[in-house]
């Protein structure tokens, strides 16, 4: 991984100075999850009359936060949500938003904005409609202004849907924790009552079993911590060449290493197999095995082409239709959280990437794939979601020539890019049982960069 | 003990680094890195973490006098619980089925529930021993009490005291090397060149058949960037192997058959095998591949020339198949470890061989015939290599996974090994 050195400067006394009165950007430390530590360091301010408002600060008070319904003057913030879900044309707007600007010079570092909305798609009422995607508008404009590592991202509810159930809460306690870090301008849907709250906030995948492809190194052996940290018992894929940085990892995290190389035909049987035989059950997969072979169109040949359809969609696909055949991945038939599917997608799938026709069709695949298959795990209590990691500081990225690569870092609203960690951590949200009520949606993990990278 | 006493030794898995010709890959690594890293895979693909074994049981041949713990050591580089014992094992080219032997006895018998078996051996990292003089002035000047001792001691050392003596595989009490004994064996047997050179080539073809069609998945890990056996030749033809000159029983002139080709070349690398009780398996959620049924050590009086140094398996199988009454058609796959082509043919030839059989095994009839097609199916010594105590680990777990889901086949196992000595095995599926 190589060294941000432009952000541990700007992080010096000095350095802090010098940015500041040069105009350059300030990337600031972000705030990460740590086992053990506050949710969040500081009061939260929940803002709004609504249905959800009165139900979100009693959720916040039962996490034993520092609630208030209004801030003095001089008093610091932590984070803020803003209830926005009985709006029913622009103009009720008004006061929350103008509320949410006064607190913003009295936030913390590393401190979130958090709106709470109802989806636009549920009603034909165009004044309602307009209200509510005026929303998501203000939303990422906000996220645009947040300073010293802050966020401000939103929960979308489906019409009518109770703003107290499990799912609503499992998304607002990620937003506020320091494990959605480096996702910024984003909305997490929450389209159903489906989900449990855990029963230890730091241990949410207790007793699940999951299975990471591509989990030698990088992003994927980062998602093997978290979710190994979390609670998870893990079964960690790669291609048998990799197989002793796999098992370096897996013996890190008391997991099973399995070689395999996920294009093959049975690679869906072989993991259920794998699993049916040391766990008897599976409940997580998270498909993070990818790879690129950038070329321009004009100069790509078939191999090219082929090999990263094939790696990064048309294995999923596969390996997707051998779980949801089998008992083994049904967890809900055993009365606990249905199960669960991730798939990394990439921003590239989103704005596209010069030099990335066969990466971003992949990509841009795997969200289609994702939102196409919600109601096949819906039968089931499950979900299936794709996260979209941005500029992450890894092995890959690493090789990016140095200029580009700076640019890269800086083109998004924290200044800086992000961790492996960081995508982990909304990995192992989208797997928890709280997040039960959000699927069939593609979280971007990027610091709300501006273009695919 | 009761017959009834005794219970299954399951084989439930193995590991290894791909083996790699001596002074390539691993020239770097020694045995305690190659036997650790062995370990470490097999501990990743069985979850194993924090587990206490109940004993280790591995070995090299070559071996430097400061691993004398080697094993031991090695499980304390791994994440298994370190209350795991450990010992070593040395039994020439058999080590490796040697340990795996003993300790599925020790399950057999109850004494333990699980046990990790295995070798290691590195030509590359060989131990380099001094002259006996410049040992001897040493050891007087470490017995010295005064300076003036120790440099009275020390000046007795002349430059000729400080050749290294070069590791060697010749045999001690015949200073002749295991290729050169072979040669005779061969010759007296006639084994020819062209079937040598047929059953090298039937090596490399089968072991690169078994990669690609990912027979290696799950019992090798890599090493140091090396993913499959860099003695595999999957390009070699009968008219490549053919152009080769002699390389053993020069002596022979034109009858010399024994080339680099059909002969196993020095290697390096590290094997595993995990065995269980049925309880235990069951309890950790792993998977029953074999049963280990039996095995039957054997040795042979070469040094004055009665018998080939290379043929105690033959004694052993004969021994080995009486004691469990079966012949060698029961079996339908059989594993026979080549030092060199020859060796297997010879062995196949004296089984055959009525004579033999009547004169020196003591049987009625010949012992039988081998099905070619069931031989080394998956590819063997010739193509993946001989780290000598690694091979009984590459061996057992290969056949075992063959084995796995045809209950009650069987499969047969040959080692032979230096000072005339060689193991035999029976596995069988489940």
């Amino acid at each position: 991984m190589a060294r941000d050195t432009y952000t541990e400067f700007a992080n010096t006394g000095f350095g802090r100075t010098l940015t500041k009165n040069l105009g350059l950007p300030q990337p600031a430390k972000l705030r990460r999850h740590r086992p053990g530590r506050p949710l969040i360091d500081g009061p939260v301010v929940v803002l709004g009359s609504s249905e959800a408002a009165s139900a979100l600060a009693d959720r916040l008070l039962s996490w034993d936060l520092d609630v208030r319904r209004h801030l003095g003057p001089k008093e610091k913030v932590a984070g803020v949500v803003a209830c926005f879900d009985s709006a029913s044309s622009p103009a009720d707007l008004s006061e929350t938003v103008l509320e949410i600007g006064m607190l913003l010079k009295q936030l913390k570092p590393s401190g979130r904005v958090i709106t709470v909305s109802r989806d636009p798609q549920g009603t034909s009422d165009p004044s309602v409609r307009a209200a509510r995607s005026a929303v998501q508008g203000l939303t990422r404009s906000t996220a645009h202004e947040m300073r010293a590592g802050g966020t401000a991202n939103g929960i979308v509810l489906a019409d009518e849907l109770d703003p107290s159930a499990p799912g609503v809460a499992g998304a607002l306690r990620f937003l506020l924790s320091g494990r959605s870090a480096f996702v910024s301008g984003q909305f997490i849907s929450v389209d159903s009552v489906n989900g449990a709250l855990p029963q230890n906030w730091d241990r949410p995948l207790q007793g699940q079993v999951a299975v990471v492809t591509g989990a030698a190194r990088g992003i994927g052996a980062s998602i093997a911590r978290v979710l190994h940290r979390d609670g998870a018992s893990l079964i960690l894929v790669d291609i048998p060449a990799a197989g002793e940085q796999l098992a370096a990892v897996a013996n890190e995290v008391s997991g099973t290493a399995l070689q395999l190389d996920i294009t093959a035909e049975n690679a869906g049987e072989r993991i259920l197999g794998h699993a049916r035989q040391h766990h008897g059950r599976l409940d997580i997969v998270v498909h993070n095995a990818g790879i690129t072979r950038d070329k321009l169109l004009a100069n790509m040949d078939e191999s090219r082409w082929n090999s990263v359809i094939a790696v990064n969609i048309e294995s999923q696909l596969r390996m997707n239709r051998a779980f949801l055949a089998s008992d083994l991945f049904n967890s809900d038939a055993r009365g606990a959280m249905g199960p669960r599917i991730i798939s990394l997608a990439s921003t590239s799938g989103i704005a596209g990437n010069r030099g990335q026709t066969n990466y971003a069709a992949s990509k841009a695949g795997v969200m289609g794939m994702v939102s196409a298959t919600a109601d096949q795990l819906a039968a089931r209590h499950g979900t299936i979601n794709a996260v979209a990691p941005g500029f992450i500081e890894t092995e890959m990225t690493a090789k990016i020539p140095f200029a580009t690569r700076e640019v890269a870092r800086r083109l998004n609203s924290l200044n800086q890019g992000g961790l492996p960690v960081d995508v982990a951590e909304t990995i192992s949200f989208l797997a928890s049982p709280q997040a039960g009520g959000t699927s069939g949606l593609t979280l971007r993990v990027c610091g709300q960069n501006l273009v695919g990278a | 003990m009761s017959a009834q006493n005794i219970r299954d030794a399951v084989i439930i898995g193995g590991n290894r680094i791909p083996f790699a010709r001596a002074h390539t890959a691993y020239a770097t690594a020694g045995n305690q890195d190659m036997l650790t890293s062995t370990l470490n895979g097999l501990v990743a693909r069985f979850g194993l973490q924090g587990e206490q074994i109940g004993t280790v049981a591995a070995g090299a041949v070559m071996k430097h006098s400061k691993n004398f713990n080697l094993t031991r050591e090695s499980v304390l580089g791994t994440p298994l619980d370190p209350k795991t014992p450990a010992f070593d094992v040395q039994m020439a080219c058999a080590t490796g089925m040697e340990a795996i032997g003993s300790m599925a006895n020790k399950i057999k018998l109850g004494q333990i529930d699980s046990a990790i078996a295995g070798g290691v051996d590195s030509i590359s990292d060989a131990p380099i021993v001094v002259t006996d003089e410049l040992r001897g002035i040493l050891m007087e000047a470490n017995r010295a009490k005064t300076l003036s001792q120790r440099l009275k001691a020390l000046s007795k050392i002349r430059p000729a005291h400080l050749a290294p003596q070069a590791p060697g595989v010749n045999e001690p009490r015949t200073g002749m090397s295991m290729g050169e004994h072979m040669a005779i064996t061969a010759h007296a047997w006639g084994i020819t060149r062209a079937e040598q050179d047929e059953l090298a080539l039937a090596s490399h073809k089968n072991l690169a058949a078994a990669y690609d069609r990912g027979f290696f998945d799950d019992l090798i890990t890599p090493f140091k960037n090396v993913s499959r056996d860099t003695n595999m030749r999957a390009d070699s033809t009968l008219e490549k192997l053919g152009k080769l000159s002699p390389a053993f029983g020069k002596d022979l002139g034109a009858e010399a058959t024994m080339t680099a080709a059909n002969s196993t070349a020095l290697t390096d690398g590290a094997s595993a095998v995990l065995l269980g009780s049925e309880e235990w398996a069951d309890q950790h959620d792993l998977p029953k591949l074999a049963n280990f049924i039996d095995y039957e050590e054997g040795a042979v009086d070469f040094v004055d020339g009665a018998e080939g140094l290379l043929m105690a398996p033959a004694y052993a199988a004969a021994r080995m198949l009486k004691r469990n009454n079966l012949s060698f058609s029961d079996f339908e796959y059989l594993e026979i470890h080549e030092a060199f082509a020859s060796t297997v043919l010879a062995q196949i030839k004296a089984w055959e061989s009525e004579e033999f059989c009547k004169n020196k095994l003591g049987l009625d009839s010949a012992l039988g015939t081998i099905d070619r097609s069931r031989l080394n199916v998956n590819g063997s010594s010739l193509a993946a290599g001989h780290p000598f105590a690694a091979t009984g680990g590459r061996i057992v777990a290969s056949l075992a996974k063959a084995l796995h889901g045809k209950p009650g086949k069987l499969g047969f196992i040959s080692v032979c090994a230096a000072g005339g000595q060689g193991i035999t095995a029976i596995i069988e599926g489940r």
